[in-house]
């Protein structure tokens, strides 16, 4: 009985040095606004506010990608179909953030259904080219809608309303909202793989066999993580087309979608807090790449491939063997 | 009436006929024994049974129910569980997860995204007592991989008991393991005796003995003899084709 206590209250310290170290990052996003002030950058709310939402779907991603084995090469298409649910409804007179969410969760649920069962009859390989091949078709999809500008996209008239104010036109109103929201998803996630059905979906990527052994069939869980997955990145998707003001086809090209999985991998796979460091990595690093050299998409490959050579585990994998050497 | 029932199962893989015409029944608490040489056909008999590999034709039941093309999945829930030959856990997982996500797969929806299934007390329990009954109770907190083989031949059981199965089907739980290890096994399975309907592959003949109320031999994917470990042991076909070697050597 020892040896049960004692494990019951390992896990949950490592647990819990996840979210402490995510609780850090949520604070120092929360001082960001101070920074901007001293600094005198109005960019930087507009910047923040674009990692927040990349974090968001990020970790979504890691919620089937790391503790689902289910590699995802298309769910930029969800990243799209919350910035078109935002310039849709505008289009139509209904701003309100909330029903823009109701929407873009809608959009991506139906989308993620269809094309996760259909993208779940295959393994490895096989899924990330047909999930590419269905994040192309949402894409193609939206270069083709010319009532939206087709290829060149479409600014917004006006972001979103908040309860019926326009609050979200302040930067500073619109980066707190993001952040509220990535707290909020990240408090769902983290209660979601320590569920039961969370162990499932943990346990099917671990081993599918022994799963049915004991009478679970592993689809209907896989299927229902895909969808939750591409509801949470849509949510991303709405706060991008807010902070642009403009939403386009590029939102989801493929391109963005492997920006997707570098900012999991990068964070380290299967840890929710790591999908949020990975973003918050992944977008700084590019940006100040991006400031020394053109070919700065170079230099990124190369820290990439030192991070997965050195620490398999991502950023947190580094961090959490730093304070074990520490011990 | 059989728990039980297999009827004419046939199967090749392509011109090997590995299951030629089997039947049998088990009995509600009976211990059948399935013994043949390496390569007779005894896993893939299982995978038949338990619902990994589907026969050519022939039908296989369970409480007089066809279960024949059911999935592995199904037929647990029915009450049909196996342990595999070569082990099959989650190696990440505590070995009390390993046997508590088996607990949970019989008990309540698996659809319940926020309460932290970690602290279900019934889970938990459930799978202690499962655990105890393959004497593992003291390696609840160890990582499964972390095991040691013999440890692992019995997890593989307690996964299986958790599943509160109605027949068991064990695929030579014993593999890999000898001496007062293997002796300490035998006596849990006799201990088990009796609570479930078993189908028992294995490899050691003292064990087959001791717990076997009746005995099938295989050879070639073909029964070639049944019947009580007496008349088993005094079968000239089978002294011919299996044990022979077997006191031989
Ligand atoms: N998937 C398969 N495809 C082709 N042949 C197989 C397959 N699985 C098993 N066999 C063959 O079937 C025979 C029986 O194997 P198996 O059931 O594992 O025997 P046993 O468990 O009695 O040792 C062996 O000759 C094996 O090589
Ligand atoms: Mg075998």
């Amino acid at each position: 009985m020892s040896a049960f206590v004692q494990s019951a209250t390992r896990r949950p310290v490592l647990m819990s040095a996840r979210i402490w170290l995510a609780l850090l990052i949520f604070a120092g996003f929360a001082a960001l606004p101070l920074i901007a002030a001293l600094t005198d950058d109005p960019f930087l709310m507009l910047i923040g506010t674009r990692i927040l939402a990349y974090a968001i779907a990020a970790m979504a991603l890691d919620l089937i990608l790391g503790y689902g084995a289910m590699v995802s090469f298309g769910h930029a298409a969800y990243l799209g179909f919350g910035a078109y649910a935002v310039a849709i409804l505008n289009s139509y007179g209904v701003t309100d953030l909330l029903v823009h969410i109701l929407f873009a969760v809608l959009l991506s649920a139906v989308f993620a259904a269809i094309t996760g069962a259909i993208s779940l009859r295959t393994r490895g390989v096989y899924f990330i080219m047909i999930t590419l091949a269905f994040g192309q078709m949402a894409y193609f999809f939206f270069v083709s809608l010319s009532a939206y500008g087709g290829d060149d996209g479409t600014p917004l008239q006006s972001r979103s309303t908040l309860f019926g104010r326009d609050a979200l036109e302040s930067d500073l109103v619109m980066f707190y909202v993001a952040l509220a929201l990535l707290i909020a998803l990240f408090a769902v996630a983290t209660r979601i793989v320590g569920s039961r059905f969370g162990r499932v979906l943990i346990g099917t990527r671990e081993n599918p066999v022994r799963m049915e052994a004991i009478g679970l069939s592993p689809f209907r869980y896989q299927l229902t993580a895909f969808v939750i997955s591409g509801c949470m990145t849509s949510v991303a998707g709405v706060i991008l087309a807010n902070q642009a003001e403009f939403v386009s086809p590029a939102f989801m090209s493929w391109h963005r979608s492997g920006e997707l999985i570098v900012m999991v991998v990068l964070g380290g796979i299967g840890n929710l807090t790591g999908a949020i460091g990975g973003a918050v990595v992944a977008l700084l690093l590019e940006d100040w790449l991006a400031m020394l050299t053109e070919h700065w998409r170079l230099l990124f490959g190369v820290f990439l491939i030192l991070m997965v050579l050195y620490s398999p585990h991502g950023i947190t994998g580094a961090l959490e063997r730093l304070k074990g050497a520490r011990k | 009436m059989s728990l039980l029932s297999v009827r004419n199962l046939c199967k090749n893989y392509g011109a090997l006929e590995v299951t030629r015409n089997v039947s049998l029944d088990v009995a509600p608490g009976e211990l059948h024994a399935i013994i043949g040489p390496n390569g007779a056909g005894k896993t893939t008999l299982i995978g038949q049974l338990s619902g990994q590999n589907a026969p050519d034709s022939g039908s296989v039941s369970l409480e007089g129910r066809d279960i024949t093309r059911r999935s592995m999945a199904e037929r647990v829930r029915l009450g049909l569980a196996r342990s595999f030959q070569i082990t099959s856990i989650l190696p990440r997982f505590s070995v009390l997860e390993n046997v508590a996500i088996a607990v949970q797969a019989r008990s309540g929806s698996s659809y319940r995204f926020f309460a932290p299934v970690a602290q279900e007390a019934a889970l938990n329990d459930a799978a202690m007592a499962a655990l105890a009954d393959a004497g593992l109770e003291d390696r609840a907190g160890l990582r499964a991989s972390a095991l040691s083989h013999g440890e692992h031949r019995r997890l593989e059981l307690a996964i299986a008991l958790a599943t509160q199965p109605k027949v068991l089907l064990l695929d030579e739980p014993l593999a890999g393991t000898g001496g007062e290890e293997a002796e300490a096994f035998v006596q849990r399975l006799r201990a088990l005796k009796g609570r479930y309907a078993t189908v028992l592959i294995e490899h050691d003949m003292e064990a087959v003995f001791a717990l076997a109320d009746r005995i099938s031999v295989l050879v070639y994917g073909e029964i070639i003899a049944s019947g009580s470990p007496e008349v088993i042991r005094n079968d000239p076909k089978v002294r011919a084709a299996y044990l022979g070697d077997e006191e031989a050597a």
